[in-house]
């Protein structure tokens, strides 16, 4: 494999940049694999690159239905962070981020890690000792944690409404410095070329139309290419899971629900940080092209189309300028939707089955891209190994059944309220 | 914006309803012999269709009455709605 350099860029500058080495090659799908993930989106193409890197399994195949990136990875608002308070969800997210901050050496694929910081606003002293109780929790995690004041918050974001007598006055905030942002297709494409040059063959346009199982164990795929063997199947579809998950006969505690995003157009540097304004429905980031990306609800009701309503969009930015107000003289420039494969309790699916053979990966409700590297690395330790890593074993299938859920949130088995 | 027809108030934009999720999802009977996956499976696990679906819906600005929607989850066309007690039409 070409390896990515300034040199390399200089190189090929001479050649008016026509001699480049494709980045991924376009195979023809096998007779058979050692293993194939469905789903070319960042988890599928993670989980390949380790299961290639870490266990040396490299006749992999990825059947993606579309073209790789193009759905969730493609669609989120780009957003890392490990700010979490339950143990489960701290350790896994903050593997994930020692994972992003070498991951674009580890890749040789600028993925454009940008550690400025995320905060979340807060409105009151309640409020504030429930982020002081986050931030706790965790450091003692080991996760970088600050608690900032309202005198802060008007250095940092001087332009937000600080007037006292707004409906939701800024008390002050919790920040993770390391969180921030990536870029995400950079991220899809980076961990596609690593895992192509070890031999994993890319199989885009190749839709799964259902499985072969035999006696408790799965024997192969059909595809709109054609039946494929296999002995391991890696499921990382995100909203369609419960499309596969009936070819298999699984029930699963997920529903499908729309999540719009949107940017406005390009503005001079302004907004630093990540910022959430949860009382609002709101968060926002500035890309490094200048857009404001702003993102917030569910559309509210089960949906498997790619595009949302404007009712929603409306809600989102009323809530943006509540805390932003000069962002009304923004323009809109695009808004979009992804297909959320929302889990019972919040927090994601990665396990074993009752199929031999077939793993399962899912439920990764609004926050699957920022896990896209830890997802990955435990998913393809799940495969290889045959059981769960460490740090993926309490996002079993069986809490639904003992009783252990994960509901960092505690909004219960309604995904849609949130 | 959806446009559902509430089956007390008429047509009415989306805006004066909110959701109330899958309307197959039945609770056991009160003091009913079930076992703990009939249990689970009502608290936690859904059918999640791709395409028709009957789910509630509340006229929470309206009327303030449940309903029930059938409604299309990859297109959103809504088929028809109708009261708690009644079933589609269509």
């Amino acid at each position: 494999m070409q390896k990515y350099s300034v040199f390399s860029l200089v190189k090929n500058a001479f050649t008016n940049h026509e001699n480049w080495e494709v980045a991924w090659k376009d195979p023809e799908p096998k007779k058979e694999y050692d293993v194939i993930i469905v789903g070319g989106g960042g988890h599928g193409l993670a989980t390949a690159y380790y299961l290639a890197k870490e266990h040396g399994i490299t006749n992999v195949a990825i059947l993606e239905k579309g073209w790789i990136g193009g759905g969730n990875v493609g669609r989120n608002t780009t957003i890392l962070r490990s700010n979490y308070m339950f143990d489960s969800n701290a350790h896994f997210y903050e593997f994930g981020m020692k994972l992003w901050e070498t991951l674009s050496q580890e890749l040789n694929y600028n993925v454009m890690y940008s550690p400025r910081g995320i905060i979340n606003l807060a409105h009151s002293d309640a409020q504030m000792n429930a982020y002081a109780r986050r931030g706790n929790s965790m450091r003692l995690n080991g996760i970088d944690a600050i608690l900032l004041g309202r005198d802060d918050l008007k250095k940092m974001i001087p332009f937000a409404d600080f007037s006292e007598t707004c409906r939701f006055p800024i008390h002050g905030g919790l920040m993770q410095p390391r969180g921030g942002t990536a870029r995400h297709d950079a991220v899809a494409w980076g961990y596609a070329r690593q895992a192509d040059s070890m031999g994993v063959d890319i199989i885009q346009n190749c839709e799964v139309t259902g499985f072969d199982v035999n006696n408790g164990k799965i024997e192969g795929v059909q595809t709109s290419r054609g039946n494929i063997k296999t002995k391991k199947v890696g499921l990382c579809v995100a909203g369609s899971t419960t499309l596969l998950a009936d070819m298999l006969n699984m029930r699963l505690p997920i529903e499908a629900h729309v999540l719009q995003a949107c940017v406005s157009e390009p503005v001079k540097p302004l907004l630093h940080n990540v910022v959430t304004f949860g009382a609002g429905h709101f968060y926002c980031s500035q890309s490094d092209k200048g857009e404001m990306v702003m993102g917030g609800d569910l559309d509210g009701y089960n949906s498997y189309a790619q595009r949302g309503n404007m009712p929603m969009i409306q809600h989102v930015l009323t809530g943006g300028l509540a805390v932003f107000p000069n962002f009304s003289r923004l323009k809109m420039l695009r808004t979009w939707g992804g297909i959320m494969d929302m889990s019972m309790d919040g927090s994601p699916i990665i396990d074993k089955t009752h199929i031999e053979g077939v793993y399962l990966n899912c439920g990764w409700c609004y926050g699957g891209f920022k896990a896209t590297p830890s997802s990955g690395f435990v998913f393809a330790h799940t495969i290889a190994q045959d059981q769960v890593h460490e740090l993926n074993s309490e996002f079993n299938l069986e809490r639904f059944h003992t009783g252990k859920i994960i509901d960092e949130k505690g909004v219960g088995p309604k995904p849609w309220i949130g | 914006m959806l446009e559902i027809k509430c089956p007390y108030c008429g047509k009415r934009s989306q805006n004066e309803f909110s959701y109330g999720g899958d309307a197959t999802i039945k609770r056991p009977q009160l003091g009913e012999e079930i076992s703990t996956e009939d249990w689970d499976n009502f608290v936690y696990y859904r059918d999640n269709p791709r395409g028709k679906h009957s789910e509630l819906w509340h006229h929470v600005s309206g009327c303030r009455q449940w309903f029930k929607v059938s409604r299309d989850t990859a297109t959103h066309e809504i088929f028809d709605t109708c009261k708690m007690n009644e079933d589609f039409n269509v």
